[in-house]
């Protein structure tokens, strides 16, 4: 089994290569997601080694000022005092803004990485295909761009704060240590063992704990927002009951698995205080006793004490910044998953450019099967002329909607080549593709914003009056202009109000407005009513004129329009012909013909 | 594709303690382990202050007078002390972590319970996006704050408290100089409250925008990529990301803002105490011995000082996460059982609508009512097609019999009940819907198509899918049990209506309501749902949304909806002969002849030319 992309994704037991090659995956992201911003992170290092130093200077200071500035003082004489006050005012306003300073630094470095990575993972997910999307899942792409994206922001925001200061501050005072005493400086050394294989064990649990975490996150997400998607039936079916009962268990899932998460960082982060606090009274006691021998001073003695103090003081700020790194660090995994899946329909490298195209369309040795041992279409050769008006005919499940969704690149085929006026398709501008051939499909998708907003995706830079007349067009004007602020009505607000059938209507009006060459229509007339879908047919009448168009159409009145007829069965074309022809003959379109004709009395 | 922001600005609603003792409730059930930690945590902390003291206790003693016995009961009691904090520290958490995750599970049920109930009509208001940030990011805010931002904050405070009863006792003047100085702390810590929260919550909102545009983005991944629109769709997307990059910004700058008080006042007040301290040493009101104390002690209460930054950050944070969280909880649950249920003792299913008026809770005033005085009675056993245009309420007006919406005014009832009258299991036990767009849970098909009755035989499971024609999910890789919708295998728009349409069958109701169940159908699959159809509608009152004569040839009696009422209810043929706006909406046949002829005469028509010429 690989971990290639987002395969094995929900597995908990990868083998140690598997799981290396996961991080080595995770951490060249990371480094490719840092080094647009390697200055400002040096000058963010710069900023945070001179605070430190104002900050750890500030003790050294007080001493000054009661070792020196008193005598000095009691002696009349207030230059000493007054000059250690002053410094320390000095350092206390340098070191307080730079770290204000630092603060917008690091948010704004945080800010700038999270940018790009929402816009990578949003841009890879438009480009990887359907086929990907299909099996992934929306909300296992919105778990990524949300709860995963949030894990890493909350690295980024404290973690990498604690971690710098926290590691700056252990190695001064680790330096300060040793100079000054070298036996202390052993028994730091020596603390440094048990907080290696305490950090080591840490990392080991928490790595798969955190996965978890990851994982059971975005099964809640998953479920949440099918429940959201489909509230309508959710009520009618009174499943709230058995849904609650399935949420509750995958809360409960999470749940678990972020206190296991919390219960590794309740042993971890008390077990350095427990190190820290040993290796003090470790110090206590070597330097006690030398002390008592006349070894060393007691002021160094206090000295020492405080800097193992201070040495460990951090370390639950570097145990918090672990913390977070594991989650975050589980969550890039699952990003760099999806980042690393390898579109199934790739941008050409070297894309032929198609400024105005006839609409010709070819298929040339076609064979397409979704996987391996699947074939839904057989090879298989068609030509469509330019400006030809084609029906497409034949039960569900018969190979129609692929066929549309090869012309329209959603699929590439797995055998063969399909080619806009002898251009193969996998080799056309992404730009010109999409420009000349427009696929609409049965769900009419709608976006949150304006009615005039979902028209002008067709072509986003339409004035006014060209989305108007694309509305006109297909008969949408009307419903539109009834609506509460007639084009600048929001459909996200009023959802509930836009009806399936209007839902259509607008989409006509996107593939309208779009004015593509070669339009495909699947299914694209089902929800209308009689009266609307004789005004798209007098549109498309017009409208397909002088365009090539594939109509997949159940209502065999669309096909009156064509000016040839394919009829598909098992995913091969079993009758190829004008409709007449066809329906004066005895074959399955004839069949068909008649059994719609009797529909209609 | 702007998407919706937030659905209410930032409520001024009585300040943050006020919002955050709404969560209690909720926390209720762990706080006695979380007093439990905060006690942990104070003692942890005393623990720390103890430390010092022992070892100034050691230094005035046995290292003056070189008695190096005297040292291993020193170095006993800073290593019980030392071992004491480790396990208060641990106790803390163990107190508090696992209680708080379980208030978030219970938050999270409470929410997703909420959603649920809400109706259809809050739905379409909110965005799912928005929703999600709420039950995700929200609540996983709430749950830290609970357990380790309140624990340290109080325990924080408390501290800060004893250090400076400390200070005082060690010099009253230098302990109240201290106090003083840090009073420009508090005023800022409030004028912070108020900055932030708004920044706090914009950046919320701004969040689940987002969220809202990525869900977007995923559902209409198709249109997206039909236009080659991906491009177009990330402009926006990153611009809205942009806008929350600048509010994290502002955020952060606020943030420093506070930091940079929190660090310059008490350094200003340690250079301030050092010339007083010294200064006062000097004229001999204070011992050396005190000054040491004295700054040893104001050195243990910085980093509490220090932590109330961030923790009044995230208190704030929190603070805006509660009132999101309670938006929802708040909103109105307008659809909700009876006090006094009644019940169908026998149904029969007689569905009728009594000047039934609806309209949609935001349509501006101007906008007469969609249902706008509807009467139709459908007798037990009958089959009643709903007829009119496209957005003329048909939809609507079905969806008032389950419930999903409220009539605004009339009544609709079941067998002589109010429908508001039965508790909505009953009434939605009695009436079952098959929608348009056909909604299939990540499941498998048995579950789907079981849903509104998982009790029953496989027999009956059998009928629904041979009534529906989908016998197809035999062919499935695993049958039955194949998994289908977003976490399983995709099956096409006609697929998943014969699905929906079993699922509606196969919940045996009193009464079936069918929007539009067979427009993604091939006529002779439509045909044969509609042979199979007649079986059952035939003892099943039925109202059924039809844009087809075929579908329309399914039902008794035609009910046609125009301008908000029904006007006119009849047989199809005497529709089509008395009713010239019926005839309009439903009648194709004369065009159909009439253009078929006109091919059939006619040369080749246009289309045909062009053919030839390409």
């Amino acid at each position: 089994m690989s971990v290639a992309g987002v395969e094995g994704e929900e597995r908990n037991d990868y083998t140690k290569l598997e799981s290396k090659q996961i991080r080595q995956r995770s951490l060249k992201l990371l480094g490719s997601l840092i080094r647009p911003v390697r200055a400002r992170v040096v000058l963010t290092m710069i900023v945070v080694v001179i605070s430190t130093a104002a900050q750890v200077a500030g003790p050294a200071l007080i001493a000054f000022g009661i070792d020196r500035g008193l005598p000095a003082l009691l002696a009349g004489d207030w230059l000493p005092l007054a000059g250690t006050v002053v410094v320390y005012l000095v350092t206390g306003v340098i070191g307080a803004t730079l770290i204000a300073w630092y603060t917008v630094l690091t948010a704004r470095i945080s800010q700038a990485i999270l940018f790009d990575l929402r816009k990578r993972v949003f841009l890879h997910t438009q480009r990887l295909s359907l086929e990907f999307h299909e099996s992934y899942t929306s909300g296992r792409i919105i778990a990524r761009q949300t709860s995963d994206l949030d894990a890493i922001r909350e690295l980024l925001d404290s973690g990498i704060n604690q971690l710098v200061q926290g590691l700056l501050y252990m190695v001064f005072v680790a330096i300060a240590l040793i100079s000054l005493d070298w036996v202390s400086g052993l028994v730091l050394f020596g603390a440094l063992i048990p907080l290696g294989l305490l950090t080591r064990w840490f990392q080991v649990r928490s790595q798969s704990v955190f996965r978890d975490t990851r994982t059971a996150s975005a099964k809640l997400i998953v479920q949440f927002v099918e429940t959201m998607t489909g509230i309508r039936a959710v009520k009618a079916f009174r499943k709230e009951k058995r849904n609650q009962a399935v949420f509750g268990g995958l809360v409960e899932d999470y749940r678990a698995a972020n206190g296991k998460a919390i219960g590794l960082f309740g042993i971890f982060d008390p077990g350095l205080v427990l190190i820290g606090n040993v290796a003090l009274a470790a110090v206590l006691l070597l330097g006690g006793l030398r002390v008592a021998s006349g070894g060393i001073e007691i002021g160094v003695l206090l000295a020492t004490l405080l800097y193992t103090r201070q040495f460990f003081a951090p370390a639950e700020e570097m145990a918090m910044f672990y913390n977070s790194y594991q989650s975050a660090a589980a969550a890039l995994e699952k990003i760099s998953g999806v980042l690393e899946e390898k579109p199934s329909v790739p941008d050409p490298t070297r894309p032929i450019d198609l400024r105005k195209a006839q609409g010709r369309v070819s298929f040339d040795g076609v064979e397409f099967a979704y996987k391996t041992d699947r074939i839904v279409l057989p090879e298989f050769d068609l030509e469509i002329p330019a400006g030809q008006t084609i029906a497409l005919v034949g039960s569900t499940g018969a190979g129609k909607s692929t066929l549309a969704k090869l012309i329209s690149r959603f699929y590439d085929p797995s055998r063969g080549r399909v080619a806009l006026d002898g251009v193969d398709l996998r080799q056309l501008h992404p730009k010109d593709l999409r420009r000349a051939i427009v696929m609409v499909t049965q769900e009419a998708y709608l976006f949150s914003g304006t009615v005039a907003d979902n028209i002008a995706l067709g072509k986003p830079d339409a004035t006014r009056d060209e989305i108007i007349g694309a509305a006109r067009a297909v008969g949408a004007h009307e419903f539109i202009e009834s609506l509460p602020n007639g084009y600048d009505t929001d459909v996200n607000k009023r959802g509930g109000r836009v009806s399936a059938g209007q839902r259509q209507l607008l989409s006509f009006a996107r593939a309208f407005i779009a004015d593509p060459v070669v339009l495909i229509l699947d299914e694209a007339t089902a929800s209308l009513d009689i009266p609307s879908e004789r005004l798209v047919q007098e549109g498309l009448q017009t409208l397909l004129a002088d365009r090539t168009a594939v109509i997949i159409a159940h209502r065999l009145s669309t096909v009156a329009i064509a000016d040839r007829v394919l009829v598909m069965e098992h995913g091969r074309i079993v009758e190829d012909g004008t409709p007449r022809d066809l329906i004066a003959g005895t074959g399955r379109f004839a069949q068909l013909h008649a059994a719609w004709r009797d529909s209609l009395v | 594709m702007s998407s919706g922001t937030a659905q209410s600005s930032p409520r001024k609603s009585g300040g943050t303690f006020t919002a955050l003792r709404r969560l209690y409730p909720y926390a209720k059930p762990a706080m006695p382990r979380i007093y439990l930690g905060m006690l942990a945590a104070l003692l942890a902390g005393v623990v720390a202050l103890l430390i010092p003291q022992v070892l100034k206790s050691l230094v005035d003693g046995p290292l003056q007078s070189g008695d190096s016995a005297q040292i291993w009961p020193a170095f006993a009691i800073v290593l019980a002390l030392g071992i004491l904090e480790a396990i208060m520290i641990a106790l803390r958490r163990f107190f508090v972590l696992t209680p708080g995750t379980h208030i978030e599970a219970r938050m999270r049920n409470a929410l997703y319970m909420k959603l649920q109930n809400l109706p259809v009509g809050f739905h379409d208001r909110w965005p799912s996006g928005q929703l999600l940030s709420r039950a995700v990011s929200d609540l996983n805010l709430i749950r830290r704050w609970l357990s380790f931002g309140t624990v340290l904050l109080v325990v924080n405070v408390l501290t800060i408290v004893i250090g400076f009863v400390f200070l005082v006792n060690i010099s009253w003047m230098l302990g109240v100089l201290f106090m003083v100085c840090s009073i420009p702390l508090w005023i800022y810590g409030y004028l912070f409250e108020n900055k932030y929260s708004v920044v706090a919550r914009r950046s919320q909102d701004q969040a689940g925008d987002l969220a809202t545009t990525v869900e977007e983005s995923v559902h209409g991944i198709r249109v997206l990529k039909a236009f080659g629109r991906g491009k177009h769709a990330l402009q926006n997307f990153a611009s809205q990301a942009e806008e929350l990059r600048g509010t994290e910004i502002e955020k952060a700058k606020a943030i420093a803002g506070i930091w940079l008080w929190l660090l310059l006042v008490p350094d200003v007040t340690f250079a301030l105490c050092l010339l007083a301290g010294v200064w006062l040493t000097a004229n001999g009101q204070m011992t050396a011995g005190d000054l040491v104390a004295f700054f040893a002690t104001a050195t243990v209460l910085r980093w509490p000082v220090e932590s109330i930054g961030f923790l009044l950050s995230m208190t704030f944070d929190t603070r805006t996460a509660a009132d999101r969280f309670f938006e929802v909880m708040d909103s109105d649950d307008t659809v909700i059982d009876p006090v006094k249920p009644k019940t169908v003792a026998n149904p029969q299913g007689r569905l009728v609508f009594d000047d039934v008026h609806f309209r949609y809770q935001d349509s501006p005033e101007r906008v007469p009512d969609l249902i706008d005085g509807v009467d139709l009675a459908i007798e037990p056993g009958e089959t009643m097609a709903l007829v009119g245009l496209t957005g003329s309420g048909k939809s609507t007006l079905t969806a008032l019999t389950t419930r999903l919406y409220d009539v605004t005014g009339g009544s609709i009832t079941v067998d002589g009940v109010d429908v508001r009258d039965l508790t909505l299991l009953d009434l939605r036990t009695l009436l079952a819907m098959a929608f348009e767009d056909a909604t299939l849970f990540s499941a498998s098909v048995r579950e789907n198509v079981l849903l509104g009755r998982p009790d029953a035989s496989e027999a009956e499971l059998a009928e629904a899918l041979d009534i529906a024609q989908a016998a197809f999910v035999y062919d499935l890789p695993e049958g039955l049990d194949t998994r289908v919708g977003e976490e399983g295998l995709s099956l096409s728009g006609g697929q998943r209506q014969r699905l929906a349409l079993a699922r509606a069958v196969a919940a045996k109701p009193s009464v079936l309501v069918l929007d539009d169940p067979l427009s993604a159908l091939d006529v002779d699959t439509e045909a044969l749902v509609e042979a199979a159809l007649r079986r059952i509608l035939a003892s099943t009152t039925a109202l059924i949304v039809a844009h087809r004569p075929s579908t329309v040839m399914l039902a008794d009696r035609v009910a046609l909806l125009e301008g908000g009422k029904v006007t006119a209810v009849g047989r199809h043929s005497e529709l089509l002969a008395s009713s010239e706006h019926y005839r309009f909406v439903i009648s194709s046949l004369e065009d159909e002849e009439k253009r078929e002829s006109a091919e059939r005469s006619s040369a080749p028509a246009h289309k045909t030319v062009e053919t030839g010429l390409s």
